[in-house]
């Protein structure tokens, strides 16, 4: 397909000399493979590395657990309960068997319309400040460079007093996606504090009375 | 008068620079690409929109297969003369009692991810057949008498201190499992773990904020 040799027609008569011909190798099937093999190795190579979630748990103190336990505010609280089968529940306050009565729990998903609704609804003010600063850098209201954007984003979080401070518990029978997901909400939504922590008994006395 | 045809000649293009361009890009592709490892178990990672790339080098794994199998990997380090695969056999030998001949040190040394009790790591490793191999990878114990994954982080972390953990999670294992193997990776003073997870995109904009209830 690169080429034809023509041959051209040689003068009548005389002597017939074998034409001295270019030694010329067709190369499309060589380009072929390469093409072939070049898009193998982009996809792969680009493909194969992991993305990670990086988590920092508190670190596992026994000997001075009660002193330096942090004062949530019930009001801010919000507790996530990961249950079998995706199921979400949550409720808002803390659940104190002094103080009669326990909040109810309220069952959601993992959709859209779901925890994601209440968790960004709890966050307006910071998940707003921080959707404006990225818009302005969008457009290029400010030119800030990837690291300087992050430190902001963090100064944010860290100086938040409104938003909610979520509790994630999950039930012995949710799947390790379940936690994967409602971290990833958390992120999602901007959370700024939030924290995997174990469920109480009470709590697992109120999972049973919750909606199936 | 017969119209004078100029000979038809077919394009030609060189294609030599073309050939010369994609030889290099190849040979450059080629030694750059680093094969995945073959994996110990078949594990489906949770989706998650966390763009951070997880470490290639330093990085200690921990698999969690769906049926509940945990397996272990630690890679030799960014620089690999460090050996630090064969050092933790060896550690991890005088611990149990068990002596590793050299050959045995050396092959572990290239191998990767492994699930199974320490007692038939030596059959494993000089196992040739790969459906025997298969047969042996039952998971690492981590019962309460005999926690020996722990004792793989321990001896790990002491082995090579720099190094940085990851758990790679089927998506349906049990979080009940999960939690026992962070609980166990915090007992050895590990507080940060990467989870491992496919990239999936989810944006959120500012319009997507549920009207204000006041």
């Amino acid at each position: 397909m690169a080429e034809i040799i023509q041959e051209e027609k040689g003068k009548k008569g005389g002597k017939r000399r074998p034409k001295k011909h270019g030694t010329r190798i067709d190369m499309t099937p060589m380009v072929d493979l390469m093409c072939l093999l070049i898009t193998f190795f982009m996809l792969t190579t680009a493909f194969s590395k992991a993305k990670v979630m990086v988590i920092t748990m508190p670190e596992k103190d026994n000997q001075n657990q009660d002193k330096n336990q942090p004062q949530i505010s019930a009001f801010r609280t919000l507790n996530i309960i990961l249950s079998e089968g995706d199921k979400v529940y949550y409720y808002i306050g803390m659940a104190d068997p002094k103080k009669p009565p326990l909040p109810a729990l309220v069952k959601t998903n993992f959709s859209k319309d779901g925890i994601r609704k209440i968790l960004l609804d709890k966050n307006r003010d910071l998940f707003t400040k921080i959707a404006e600063y990225r818009d302005k850098r969008v457009t290029g209201k400010i030119v800030v460079a990837d690291t300087t954007l992050e430190n902001e984003i963090k100064k944010m979080k860290r100086d938040d007093k409104k938003g909610p401070i979520v509790l994630i518990k999950a039930d012995e029978k949710a799947k390790y996606k379940d936690i994967v997901n409602i971290i990833d909400e958390m992120a999602i939504c901007n959370i700024a504090s939030y924290a995997i922590v174990d469920m109480s008994p009470l709590e697992k006395d109120m999972l049973k009375t919750a909606p199936k | 008068m017969p119209k004078i045809k100029p000979p038809v000649r077919t394009p030609h293009i060189d294609m030599t620079p073309m050939v010369d361009l994609f030889s290099v890009l190849l040979i450059f592709l080629l030694l750059t690409a680093s094969f995945r490892p073959q994996e110990a178990a078949v594990i489906t990672t949770p989706q998650s929109i966390s763009e951070k790339q997880a470490p290639d080098a330093d990085l200690m794994t921990i698999f969690i297969a769906k049926d509940g199998k945990v397996y272990f990997n630690i890679d030799n380090g960014r620089d690999t003369s460090t050996h630090f695969r064969s050092k933790l056999l060896g550690k991890i030998g005088e611990q149990y009692k068990i002596t590793f001949t050299k050959a045995e040190i050396a092959k572990f040394g290239t191998m990767s991810s492994f699930g199974l009790p320490i007692k038939d790591l030596k059959t494993w490793l000089n196992s040739k057949d790969s459906k025997e191999k298969e047969k042996l990878q039952t998971g690492i114990p981590m019962d309460s008498t005999d926690n020996q994954l722990a004792w793989w982080v321990r001896e790990a972390r002491l082995t090579n201190v720099g190094a940085e953990v990851a758990i790679k999670g089927d998506a349906d294992t049990d979080y009940k499992l999960v939690k026992k193997v962070m609980d166990l990776l915090q007992d050895n003073k590990v507080n940060k773990f990467n989870l491992v997870t496919n990239l999936q995109k989810e944006e959120v904009a500012l319009k997507d904020l549920p009207p204000a209830t006041k």
